[in-house]
């Protein structure tokens, strides 16, 4: 028995270092901007791996700089702004659409979700050059607010659409009976449905988190002096090399926090993949 | 009726903010991107079909276009393959999660800061970019730095370096001989078929020489070809004219001795060529004009392979295990079990990420900005690159840039109608 165990081990051994190797090559990167982040100014023409011979060699001086930056913090600020309070517009829009185009009857709605469904996969380029017109005119170039509504927009039919799949699964008896007790729609909404659909809204929440956060060609267009993290970096990487000591550690506090959030919710968001399309 | 009116204006109030924002910010622009599209480029005048000619004509649309078909051929086929192959591998071990976790990663960063990463993975200098300096170590453990690598002059007679190869000081004619003497030579570099050099043979219309280690146990006497000596064999030997031009190659024999035959009168230099010496690894340009949209098309795969493996994964989930064991019951090997059972049970599955990956690769923007140096970025151009460049990157062509965005549009637009389509089909 031992012996049939042990010869089923040794042939498993290959896929268990194959595996390894493979996890190994993917952390690879990430921990490779890590070190380079850590590596003082003056010896960043040297490779990150260096560190594992000379530890002592690691620093938080370019953190410091990172943070004495007033523009990089800023750009910091501006991306957290932009990607919390756009995400819970979102949430809240695609969530009253989405109630609406599966519990009630108004005309025009199988043509309004059909659509949603088409505009999923349109591109955004699609919407630059008149977005652009638009928010010169309106005043929108170059504003935290801009740059929100126009997350929210593109944030929308994916949004509608997941929270309908996941409205669809809730039993229409509940919804009746809450209606034959006399509950008006926003009571239905907000304490049947949305406790219910709570697990779905996360996932929507945090996927849209987590692409306006990591989004760089909408705010490279509508943003100029208001610019998030991605931009910023970008505007330093014109002389990459000569300033890595400042664009690794940028890069990797930006990375960082929607790494977090992806670690703490990480279910959420693979349930968000696996309910549809992906942008 | 009156329920009916007061619960059609709930519906109102609920999906109007939805219908404004999808109206202004959605509809609203494609449908004016479209009309844009056929005028110039301050939009004061018809122009027609004249952008879409323009585009079609433009050198860096067409380089974006091909390289579009390159990521949309090669991109999603390869990430559905490296998905697959994880799914199925992790599924058999008990650390799945982990593994998954690990390969997943990347899908919450974003692509710019990705290819911040892969920029600094992809530095040429082997001591600075990790891809180089690996490939340098692979490379040195199958074949060892060049024979000569560390080779140097043994006397005077001799000047030159490794880069430029070394030289007999001593100007030589037709029926004379020279000697070049290097040492420096570590005995395990030297060639395995190495044997005593010979002094060379003076020959009529010939320039005749020895090239050797000038080292013996014991040191020996410099300049001299002494017993346990060894010739240096096969290596490149020039001849050079008194305009330092070469007018002849040859190679040097086992015993290191080499011969120029039919030599017009005149005064020549005899020189090693720098090609003898193997250089260390000086990296692979992956940054550089040829090799960046590999070097994109990798930190793109980076990214999305756990996107891949999460969806292959559920799909792997869902098939029964019932019908993979009945096979392996009647005797089918794993091989046979995936080819038969499982692949075509994840058909839709793999059709579906397949799909996904290439609408996403159409529109792929981020990646060429943060990988790619602005000296490659003409080369690594994509159509999504072109249509920013056009309307906002300086020239500022509404008409050409609204062109370009339709015509991704018109790319999408095949999965576009296939989703409407499975819809009203669910919708019946």
């Amino acid at each position: 028995m031992t012996l049939t165990t042990l010869a089923h081990k040794a042939t498993r051994a290959p896929l268990h270092l194959g595996l390894a190797f493979i996890g190994l090559l993917w952390l690879t990167p990430t921990v490779g901007l890590l070190l380079t982040s850590l590596l003082p100014a003056a010896q960043t023409n040297t490779g990150w791996w260096r560190l594992f011979q000379e530890p002592t060699l690691a620093t938080l001086d370019n953190y410091r700089g990172l943070f004495d930056n007033a523009a990089m913090t800023e750009a910091l600020w501006t991306t957290a702004v932009v990607s919390v309070s756009n995400t819970v517009l979102l949430t809240v829009v695609a969530a009253l659409a989405a109630y609406a185009v599966t519990w009630l009857s108004f005309p025009g709605r199988d043509v309004l979700f059909v659509v949603v469904v088409a505009l999923l996969v349109v591109p955004v380029q699609i919407a630059l050059i008149p977005v652009f017109s638009l928010y010169n005119a309106a005043g929108l170039f170059d504003t935290v607010l801009g740059l929100v509504l126009f997350h929210v927009a593109f944030g929308l039919p994916f949004g509608i659409f997941l929270l309908r799949n996941f409205f669809l699964g809730i039993p229409h008896e509940l919804v009746e009976a809450a209606r034959i007790d006399g509950a008006s729609e926003i009571r239905v909404f907000l304490e049947l449905v949305l406790p219910l659909a709570l697990p779905a809204i996360a996932s929507l929440a945090i996927f849209q988190f987590l692409w306006t956060w990591n989004d760089f060609l909408v705010a490279l267009t509508f943003a100029r002096d208001v610019q998030p993290i991605t931009v910023a970096i970008f505007s330093q990487a014109r002389q990459f090399g000569t300033n890595i000591d400042l664009i690794a550690p940028a890069a990797f506090v930006s990375l960082a926090i929607p790494l977090a959030v992806f670690l703490a919710f990480q279910r959420y968001f693979v349930k968000g993949l696996l309910a549809g399309a992906v942008k | 009726m009156a329920a009916r009116g007061r619960m059609s204006w709930t519906a109102v109030a609920f999906v109007a903010p939805a219908v404004v924002v999808l109206g202004v910010w959605l509809v609203f622009p494609l449908v004016s991107t479209f009309v844009r599209s056929f005028f110039d480029a301050t939009g004061a005048e018809f122009v027609g079909l004249e952008n879409y000619g323009d585009l079609l004509g433009r050198d860096s649309v067409l380089t974006a276009l091909r390289n579009n078909a390159l990521w949309v051929g090669v991109v999603p086929a390869a990430l559905t393959a490296i998905g697959l192959v994880f799914a199925v591998l992790a599924e058999r071990v008990r650390w799945a999660v982990a593994f998954k976790i690990v390969v997943f990663m990347p899908m919450a960063i974003s692509l710019f800061a990705a290819g911040v990463i892969w920029r600094i993975m992809d530095v040429q200098d082997p001591e600075q970019g990790a891809v180089n300096a690996t490939i340098g170590v692979v490379r040195d453990a199958f074949s060892p730095e060049g024979v000569l690598s560390t080779a140097q002059p043994s006397t005077e007679t001799v000047t030159g370096s490794l880069e430029a190869g070394f030289e007999s000081t001593s100007q030589v004619s037709a029926g004379q001989t020279v000697t070049i003497g290097l040492t420096g030579i570590e005995t395990g570099e030297m060639p395995a078929d190495a044997r005593q050099a010979d002094p060379a043979q003076p020959t009529d219309g010939a320039v005749t020489g020895t090239v050797w280690r000038d080292f013996r146990p014991g040191g020996g006497e410099p300049g001299v070809i002494e017993a346990q000596e060894q010739g240096i064999p096969g290596i490149t030997i020039e001849l050079l004219d008194s305009q330092r031009d070469v007018v002849k190659t040859t190679t040097s024999d086992r015993a290191g001795v080499f011969v120029f035959s039919d030599v017009a009168a005149g005064d020549y230099r005899v020189r090693v060529g720098p090609q003898s010496f193997e250089t260390p690894f000086a990296g692979v340009p992956w940054l550089g004009p040829k090799l960046i949209i590999p070097s994109m098309m990798v930190a793109y795969i980076w990214v999305w392979a756990g996107f891949a493996m999460v969806l292959i994964a559920a799909g792997l989930s869902a098939i029964s295990r019932e019908v993979q064991e009945a096979a392996r019951i009647d005797g089918a090997n794993e091989w046979q079990v995936f080819r038969h059972i499982t692949a075509p049970m994840l058909r839709p599955v793999l059709a579906v990420v397949l799909v996904t990956l290439a609408i996403n690769v159409l529109k792929v923007f981020d990646i060429v900005l943060s990988v790619a140096p602005g000296s490659s970025q003409d080369d690594a151009t994509v159509i999504a690159l072109e249509m920013w460049r056009v309307s906002f990157g300086g020239e500022n062509n509404f008409g050409l840039g609204s062109a370009i965005g339709i015509l991704l549009f018109v790319l999408v637009a095949p999965v576009l109608l296939l989703n409407v389509r499975r819809l009203r089909r669910d919708q019946t």
